[in-house]
């Protein structure tokens, strides 16, 4: 796979602190068109307050993070709900309100953020992302009736059903099994190829880096230490980045 | 001897030492108790004042306001029915003998009517309010929180605060004056129920009686103040919800705060509030 040139993202020099611990110290990155660049690294190395910080979740300390052309923690809010539209975020634990089923889950943006209100376009919608996550059969259940897996491709299709220009991926294949996190993983670079979207993936799962990304950014106590495709850092001569590879 | 003079010596300074420690550990703990209080009262006030906020902007979903009444409202509805009614029944049993004694068994329909209105019905109602509904609204939005959903609606631009909080505490604000009507009402039953336990009273007489000595300036406060205790109970409550720390273990201080905050708010409120009515409208 080869990604596109042109940035849609580019964070420079980014640090965040937490009291007196430094989770980032001086990230710089960017992210390019229909790109998936896996954020690879060990718990706790700042991964997730690396994404939180580029959608606008957490404020840097200092440092630029550019998206789309604007400068995300100096944004007002309206305008940051602006571009954060043109982002879809999967968490973790892919987030799925409780108390809606299945549909309202993915109805919510639509209605909320989209304002659509006529019925026939959303349930077209509703159908169409179900079908490109293969859940088509789950559009009633709760998301309490869902496995794991199931929640993590709910919680996708929720965020494409906006149509996001990028997607930023917090460990998607974390809690599941071999074969459910080959299929998450065979998912993302469907979604990339069918929405032309570029995509952040954090992960600490080498499988997650072999089968999707681009490019590789590896992450360790704060800093970047390597970068380059699977390929080239599966052979690199540092010692931590081949144990974590191989 | 040698030994315990030994202790003395060295042991007189080493406890002054300790307890000076001792004293400075409570004063700086008692210092970061207070930053602590007054950061989280400065929180809560700016919380408010963006729910003033939003609430000005008229970004509100409607289908999810009418959902919250239909929560709040529908779920304590048993609750309060029986508390009301039980209540009346009590007040009049209770006070029935005193003024059998004193000859004013004409006035026991009045008195509870009064009391009832004025201050039983609106106290306890919203006591139960902030027990039932308050801590339901603490563990959601905790849980919500502590599972990322509310962190999900705000990076999908969907403005979680508008929708989460603003309708929930407009919720709160209309349904606890609609509870004390109905609570006032059943509790009305109630007593003229009590009222026929022992003796023999018609309905029509029992309720022309109970509501003689009710004014306008009897309902006017007691409704005022049934509002700001249902918006105290969904602020305080959302707030807990909303700002919960990580970890499955703020839900439950979520909930639990939300109802002990609620009921010393409806307290507060409703010290003040008789005291404005005493100033202002009392005769």
């Amino acid at each position: 796979m080869k990604a596109e040139t042109g940035n849609v993202i580019t964070v420079d020099a980014l640090h965040k602190s937490f009291g007196s611990q430094e989770v980032l110290k001086g990230v710089s990155f960017t992210l390019g068109q229909k790109e998936n660049l896996v954020v690879l690294g060990k718990s706790g190395s700042g991964k997730s307050v690396l994404i939180k910080c580029i959608v606008g979740l957490m404020f840097p300390d200092s440092g630029t993070v550019d998206v789309m052309g604007n400068d995300m923690p100096s944004l007002p809010i309206k305008e940051l709900n602006e571009v954060r539209k043109r982002i879809g975020f999967l968490f973790q634990s892919a987030a799925l309100y409780d108390s809606m089923s299945v549909r309202q889950n993915l109805e919510f943006p639509l209605r909320r953020v989209k304002k659509e209100k006529n019925k026939k376009v959303i349930d077209e919608k509703v159908e169409e992302v179900l079908a490109n996550v293969n859940l088509a059969d789950a559009i009633d259940k709760m998301p309490s009736q869902l496995s794991g897996g199931m929640r993590k491709r709910i919680g996708l299709a929720r965020t494409l059903i906006m149509n996001p220009e990028i997607l930023l991926y917090d460990e998607p294949t974390t809690g599941l099994d071999p074969l459910t996190s080959i299929e998450i993983c065979e998912l993302i670079n469907e979604v990339q190829k069918k929405y032309e979207s570029a995509a952040i993936i954090i992960t600490h799962d080498p499988k997650v880096v072999q089968l999707t990304s681009n490019r590789l950014l590896i992450v360790r106590d704060g800093i970047i230490t390597a970068e380059g495709t699977y390929d080239v850092l599966r052979k690199s001569e540092d010692e931590w980045v081949h144990a974590f590879l191989n | 001897m040698e030994t315990g003079s030994k202790h003395t010596v060295v042991g007189t300074p080493s406890l002054l030492k300790k307890s000076r420690e001792n004293i400075s550990k409570r004063i700086i703990s008692g210092k970061e108790k207070s930053v602590s209080f007054l950061d989280g009262l400065g929180d809560a006030g700016f919380f408010t004042w963006r729910f003033l906020k939003e609430l000005f902007s008229f970004n509100i979903s409607w289908r999810e306001f009418i959902r919250q009444c239909y929560q709040a409202g529908n779920k304590s509805l048993p609750l309060i029915a029986v508390t009301g009614f039980i209540m009346g029944l009590v007040l009049t049993i209770q006070s029935r003998p005193v003024l059998v004694e004193f000859g004013a068994e004409t006035w026991l329909p009045g008195m509870v009517g009064l009391s009832l209105i004025r201050e039983m019905g609106p106290v306890i109602t919203a006591l139960i309010f902030a027990g039932k509904v308050g801590s339901g609204i603490g563990a959601e939005l905790g849980s919500m929180k502590v599972t990322e959903q509310i962190d999900a609606m705000e990076v999908s631009a969907a403005e979680p605060f508008s929708y989460l909080v603003v309708t929930r505490v407009l919720a709160c604000t209309l349904m606890v004056p609609l509870l004390v009507v109905i609570a006032d009402t059943l509790g009305l039953v109630g007593s003229y129920l009590g009222a026929n336990i022992k003796g023999d009273v018609n309905l029509f007489l029992f309720f022309s009686r109970a509501f003689e000595n009710v004014e306008f300036t009897d309902l006017l406060p007691a409704t005022l103040k049934c509002f700001f205790f249902g918006a105290a109970t969904g602020l305080v409550s959302c707030y807990k919800g909303y700002t919960a720390a990580s970890g499955t273990e703020s839900v439950g201080i979520a909930a639990n705060s939300s109802v002990v905050i609620s009921s010393l708010m409806v307290f507060m409120i409703d010290a003040v509030a008789v005291q404005l009515t005493d100033l202002f409208i009392s005769k």
